[in-house]
């Protein structure tokens, strides 16, 4: 693949279906997230009793605590193999912007770690005996949310890459930053729960999801290049 | 003085407040000085055991 | 052309040492000062809050704490992203100087935040917007130095945790938005309101002087750290050959 002939789509192109054909070599990293969310949520219940009037003043909470820990641990996966076997580097050495082709490697992650947990969700909603109403806006933001998560978390993965001891060091950075995120997720399932409109919340989190887009992959290349260092 | 110390009821809160405010700028004020004087010593060992080469400070 | 000339050579070690090495007492007498005065008149000049009785006085030592971790993390970032941008080391020094000064400070303020929340809602710790803020603010120290610390490579430590700083700056606002929002949906009940113009002198000024005292007192300790940060970085520079005596 030579910087001269291949044109920036294409290589974006490369790199995305690439992740994405691996993945689905490798199941197990993409499951592997979907399981613990599952199984996060289900610890809920079992911990604070069965009653449905409780669960249901709970759902949006936990489904978006439990949905923002598995994407955080599914980061794990974004970089490290091709870190450790150099693929990463050979990105970085093939004349392409590397914040492009990072922002390619990122939307495949955000499709294979986001898209799994956006259609396990409507049935742990329903097991938290939440109203099948909230269905639309809690896929909805959980859709957005996770895209937003995987370009925070892009940046906090390359940034640990380098270290010895990376999963906890970037939960402790990615997490304060991903705050906001799981405010407004929260909070657009709660409102819908109320039967409120619940488009506010979601337009801010489309909204920090652009901005992530823009400027997250700019982060990350710097970030890989001093990882790679 | 009594009526001071009192706080008009608040002294539980306020002088345990002064208090960590106190400790926090000391904290700050001690650190640094022993940081500052930690390097300086070291420094200076490292001058009189000649051991720094002739390297320019050309890089900032 | 003046402006820059300058700009290199304070950005040059040795220069920079003797420099902040002469600012010193010039920041920190001052500050000890304005401290002093400021506390002083706190907690005796000021009159009692009409609503809060004695209790306010605990703005005295939180609100500036509030302040300077926030003026701790806008000077980290910037620091860091001039030292990423321009390749200077010494302000890649004040911001991995400037990250423990700003930690503690948030602490303070989340303490004493905690100790006024008492009296005032009946509970160690509410739920408030600027308290989970500054709490949001802490995580964001805590992480800082984590990967700071992660590193062994000084030059690294130096470049990685500078585009945390930066990102970090970008999300503060966003943070402080959605922590307000978040806050105004819950009804909080925000008994910690900041000084208004409406303040009589006697309370402000004190407070006006807490504020200027505990900035100027960073730069006192960012002074010194990065002197001892600079000593550090450059053990091997010929430069150290001319220290003068302590």
């Amino acid at each position: 693949m030579s910087a001269v002939t291949t044109g920036l789509g294409r290589a974006a192109w490369l790199v995305f279906e690439r992740d994405l054909r691996l993945a689905f070599r490798r199941w197990d990293q993409v499951s592997h997230p979907v399981v613990f969310f599952v199984m996060v949520v289900t610890l809920f219940p079992l911990a604070l009793g069965p009653e449905p009037s409780l669960l249901r003043n709970m759902a949006a909470g936990v489904v978006w605590v439990a949905a923002l820990l598995s994407s955080l641990l599914a980061l794990e996966s974004l970089y490290r193999a091709d870190f450790e076997d150099g693929t990463l580097e050979q990105l970085t050495l093939s004349g392409q912007p590397l914040a492009w082709l990072l922002l390619a490697k990122t939307l495949a992650h955000w499709f294979l770690s986001g898209i799994p947990l956006v259609v396990a969700a409507p049935v742990l909603a329903a097991s938290l005996a939440a109203p099948s109403t909230v269905v639309g806006v809690l896929m909805t933001s959980l859709a957005l949310g996770t895209g937003v998560l995987s370009f925070l978390g892009s940046v906090g993965a390359a940034l640990t890459l380098g270290t010895r001891r990376g999963g906890v060091l970037m939960s402790l950075l990615v997490l304060p930053l991903a705050m906001p995120v799981l405010i407004f997720g929260a909070r657009a399932t709660e409102q819908a729960m109320h039967g409120e409109p619940a488009a506010g919340p979601l337009w801010l989190l489309a909204a920090m999801l652009i901005l992530a887009i823009t400027l997250a992959p700019w982060a990350s290349s710097a970030a890989v290049r001093i990882s790679l260092d | 003085m009594e009526e001071f110390l009192h706080m008009g009821g608040y002294a539980r809160y306020v002088w345990p407040s002064y208090g960590l405010a106190l400790l926090v700028l000391g904290w700050n004020i001690w650190s640094a000085l022993r940081l500052g004087r930690a390097a300086r010593a070291g420094a200076e060992r490292r001058l009189a055991a000649g051991a720094t080469e002739g390297r320019d400070h050309g890089d900032r | 052309m003046g402006t820059w000339t300058w700009f290199h050579k304070l950005a040059s070690p040795p220069h920079f040492y003797r420099i902040a090495g002469r600012l010193i007492p010039w920041f920190a007498v001052p500050a000890a000062l304005l401290i002093a005065g400021g506390l002083y008149g706190g907690l005796v000049r000021a009159p009692p809050d009409y609503q809060q009785g004695e209790a306010f006085r605990i703005i005295y030592v939180h609100a500036p704490s509030a302040w300077l971790s926030l003026v701790c993390y806008t000077t980290m970032a910037v620091a860091a992203a001039v030292g990423l941008i321009w390749r200077i080391k010494l302000a890649h020094a004040l911001a991995a100087a400037t990250a423990p000064i700003g930690a503690s400070f948030a602490l303070l303020c989340l303490a004493t935040g905690s100790l006024w929340g008492r009296p005032m809602w009946g509970t160690w710790w509410e739920w408030d917007a600027r308290l989970t803020s500054q709490l949001i603010l802490f995580f964001l120290y805590l992480g800082y130095m984590a990967l700071r610390s992660a590193y062994d490579d000084l030059g690294r430590a130096d470049r990685a945790s500078a585009v945390l700083a930066i990102v970090g700056i970008v999300n503060v606002p966003i943070i402080h938005f959605s922590v307000d929002w978040w806050n105004s949906l819950h009804q909080g009940s925000t008994v910690i309101r900041k000084g208004g113009p409406a303040m009589p002198p006697s309370m402000l000024v004190p407070l006006l002087m807490c504020f200027a005292g505990f900035t100027l007192l960073y730069a006192a300790l960012a002074c010194i750290r990065v002197r001892a940060e600079v000593l550090e970085r450059e053990r091997n520079a010929t430069w150290l050959r001319e220290l003068p005596p302590a």
